[in-house]
């Protein structure tokens, strides 16, 4: 069986995709460096480097969309999209609507997202709930290589604009040139079913839209994506040794919701715990509440999310992102 | 009015120094995260900072140390917080990329362009509650490319705010050239917007010193803005670990890490033409040979040297200044160290 790492698999299935189709583009700060192997095999037309002007990029990035080309967009965090919000908000997610469906704009937006390196709270974030509360905008966290593949080339198959979140610390590229610099005096928790894993011989796009079970459970369902879902399968491993069977479902799609799926889940152990690494208010986290809420189920919920600013300290910002001990008391309370 | 050279000197080896410390606790991993330094644009900062009064404010980038530092900030406070200790300057929140002080007036981003809108808010409140004091906005080239400075820099220019927004150019935008990304000529951009553009060699404290201190006493004046354009080079590239420069140190490691894919895929079946892998494959050679022959590399280009070697001439009153500088620094990481975090 063929294994990849998380970059890997995305980047593989991203040239399975340019092979197949010349119009896709990829474009960013710093791309001819950082997707230098596509770059010696696709040309410097279908790779390029971009000026510090993300406003004028991705908003472009939308316009070639809609004029015929299937641009991805690299944002260097998914925190500077901040920058250039306007492209995504007012443009990118409402064309489609505008012109009554005859027009859309099928652009990729990579992003490297998440925080457990210290880089502080303006470099860490996860937003994709601030992203997934625009109609008209597919949303993807993958927490697998294989998933980060598959829904890569789904993602350049979709007929609209899909935002990829790759979380750094399931990228070991991303890590050592934000959190570590090649030192090896630092350590980080990192999840080794994230970073690498198994993949396919060849790239077939996953459905967007369909979560997926990690692991079966009869007393609580977590819902998480990302690398929460991680953090969440170790806390279900150490609750088990106490008699408490958690099951796991990872979203892997933010927007569309798999809610036929969440709902199943949460329907037969009437426990939900919702682990998201975005913030906790007005969110992902809410949101599922309001899901198996609207769809008549009764259940006891509880969430275990990012409440404020990220801090800098790395001890500090290890209680603030969602952690094992958080999950693990979370269920205990749920169990109670 | 000439410049005091021996104060100017103080501020950059200090700043220097300090850095060279820092550096040392990131590699030691005492330090998390990104970490950009600015040696190498030791003379930009404190050519124009040195000017600065009570009141004057300033927006800085992810690479502010130096400014902080010369501005006169808690040197123990600042470390402190990039250790990300609780009594650090700003609670261990922040870290060395988003450096605040209050007091100081002086606020930092790491968000690229940032500093514009920044810096003209400072300077608006400037005009409207503190006559006579200004604002000033240290970025570097690739904010240049950033529409929110574009835009800020009209703002300032229409509002005849009191800014010095200053460019320390470096070349370089993360890895990508400066030439590659920036079309035009900065100089003209500023002026396009009616702003006065000076340019000065940013390794020379003195012209630094002189030509800043002219354009802030218009700008006090209420003249509006000026653009001082400086180039610079960083030793350390972008920020510490930086790959480029360890391909540099160490080819034999860094090399095959690159080389390998790299040739792989291009030999990958379906893509662009021979002629264009090639093509594509020389520029990303060329982005190494650049590397290697990195101007970052050249001592020529430390400021401080240059303007240590003008100092000299006295001997004994530098060995002075520099055992003295060496033993604030060697009490800062005492005090800094040697406490263990509340």
């Amino acid at each position: 069986m063929k294994t990849m790492s998380f970059i890997q698999a995305a980047d593989d299935a991203l040239a399975q995709a340019m092979a197949e189709n010349p119009n896709i583009i990829v474009f960013g700060e710093d791309i001819p460096l950082l997707r230098r192997d596509l770059l010696v095999r696709f040309g410097q037309k279908r790779v390029r480097g971009t000026p510090i002007s993300e406003s004028a990029f991705l908003g472009a990035g939308v316009a070639a969309a809609m004029a015929g080309l299937r641009p991805v967009v690299e944002m260097y965090m998914v925190d500077f999209l901040g920058v250039c919000m306007d492209a995504l908000l007012n443009h990118a997610s409402k064309i489609e609507a505008f012109s009554g469906g005859k027009w859309t704009t099928p652009v990729v937006v990579r992003a490297p997202c998440g925080g457990g390196y210290g880089d502080g709270g303006q470099h860490e974030q996860s937003l994709w709930g601030m992203l997934a509360h625009i109609p008209g905008l597919t949303v993807i966290v993958p927490s697998t290589p294989a998933d980060a593949g598959g829904l890569m080339l789904a993602a350049l198959k979709h007929n609209g604009p899909v935002i990829i979140l790759e979380h750094k610390l399931l990228s070991k590229t991303w890590l050592e040139i934000l959190g570590s610099g090649a030192r090896e005096t630092v350590q980080f928790d990192i999840p080794d079913d994230g970073t690498k894993g198994e993949v396919p011989q060849k790239w077939d796009p996953i459905h967007i839209g369909e979560a997926a079970l990690r692991r079966e459970g009869r007393d609580v369902t977590i819902v998480s994506l990302g690398v929460s879902v991680h953090r969440a399968l170790d806390a279900a491993k150490k609750l088990e040794a106490e008699g408490i069977s958690v099951g796991v479902l990872d979203l892997r799609t933010v927007s569309p919701l798999d809610k036929k799926t969440i709902c199943k889940e949460v329907k037969k152990t009437g426990r939900l715990l919702v682990v998201d690494e975005d913030y906790e208010t007005f969110g992902l986290s809410g949101e599922l509440s309001a899901v198996v809420l609207e769809a008549g189920i009764t259940c006891k919920y509880a969430r275990v999310c990012t409440q404020t600013t990220i801090p800098y300290n790395r001890k500090l910002e290890d209680q603030v992102l969602p952690n094992v001990e958080r999950i693990c008391a979370s269920v205990r309370q749920l169990m109670k | 009015m000439s410049p005091d050279l021996w104060s100017l000197y103080s501020l950059m080896l200090k700043s220097r120094l300090f850095e060279e410390a820092s550096a040392k606790l990131w590699q030691e991993g005492l330090i998390s995260g990104e970490m950009h330094l600015g040696t190498g644009e030791e003379a930009i900062i404190a050519g124009v900072v040195s000017h600065l009064k009570d009141g004057d404010a300033m927006a800085l980038d992810h690479r502010g140390t130096a400014a902080m530092l010369m501005r006169g900030i808690e040197p123990v406070s600042l470390l402190r917080e990039f250790l990300g200790y609780t009594d650090g300057l700003c609670c261990g929140m922040g870290g060395h990329m988003h450096l605040f002080s209050k007091e100081h007036l002086v606020a930092s981003s790491g968000i690229v362009g940032s500093e514009g809108p920044t810096v003209a808010g400072f300077a608006l409140a400037a005009q409207m509650l503190r006559p006579e004091t200004i604002a000033v906005a240290f970025f570097g080239d690739g904010a240049m490319n950033q529409g929110m400075l574009m835009e800020s820099m009209n703002l300032a220019s229409v509002w005849k705010l009191p800014v010095l927004f200053v460019c320390k150019n470096d070349g370089w935008g993360i890895t990508t050239k400066s030439e590659d990304a920036s079309g035009g000529d900065f100089n003209d951009r500023a002026r396009g917007f009616g702003i006065p553009a000076v340019e000065v060699d940013g390794l020379d404290v003195s012209k630094v010193w002189e030509v800043s201190g002219s354009a802030i006493e218009n700008i006090r004046a209420g003249q509006g803005p000026t653009f001082l354009h400086a180039k610079c080079v960083h030793f350390e590239g972008h920020f510490l670990g930086f790959q480029p420069i360890r391909v540099v140190r160490n080819p034999l490691k860094e090399m095959p890490k690159i080389a390998v894919p790299l040739t792989k895929s291009f030999l990958r079946i379906g893509g662009a033409s021979l002629g264009e892998r090639i093509a594509g494959m020389k520029s990303v050679m060329s982005s190494v040979i650049t590397a290697l022959r990195d101007p970052r590399r050249d001592t020529n280009n430390d400021p401080i040297t240059r303007v240590r070697a003008i100092l000299q001439s006295d001997p004994i009153r530098l060995k002075e200044l520099e055992d003295q500088l060496e033993k604030d620094i060697n009490n800062i990481l005492r005090k800094v160290l040697g406490k263990v975090q509340p």
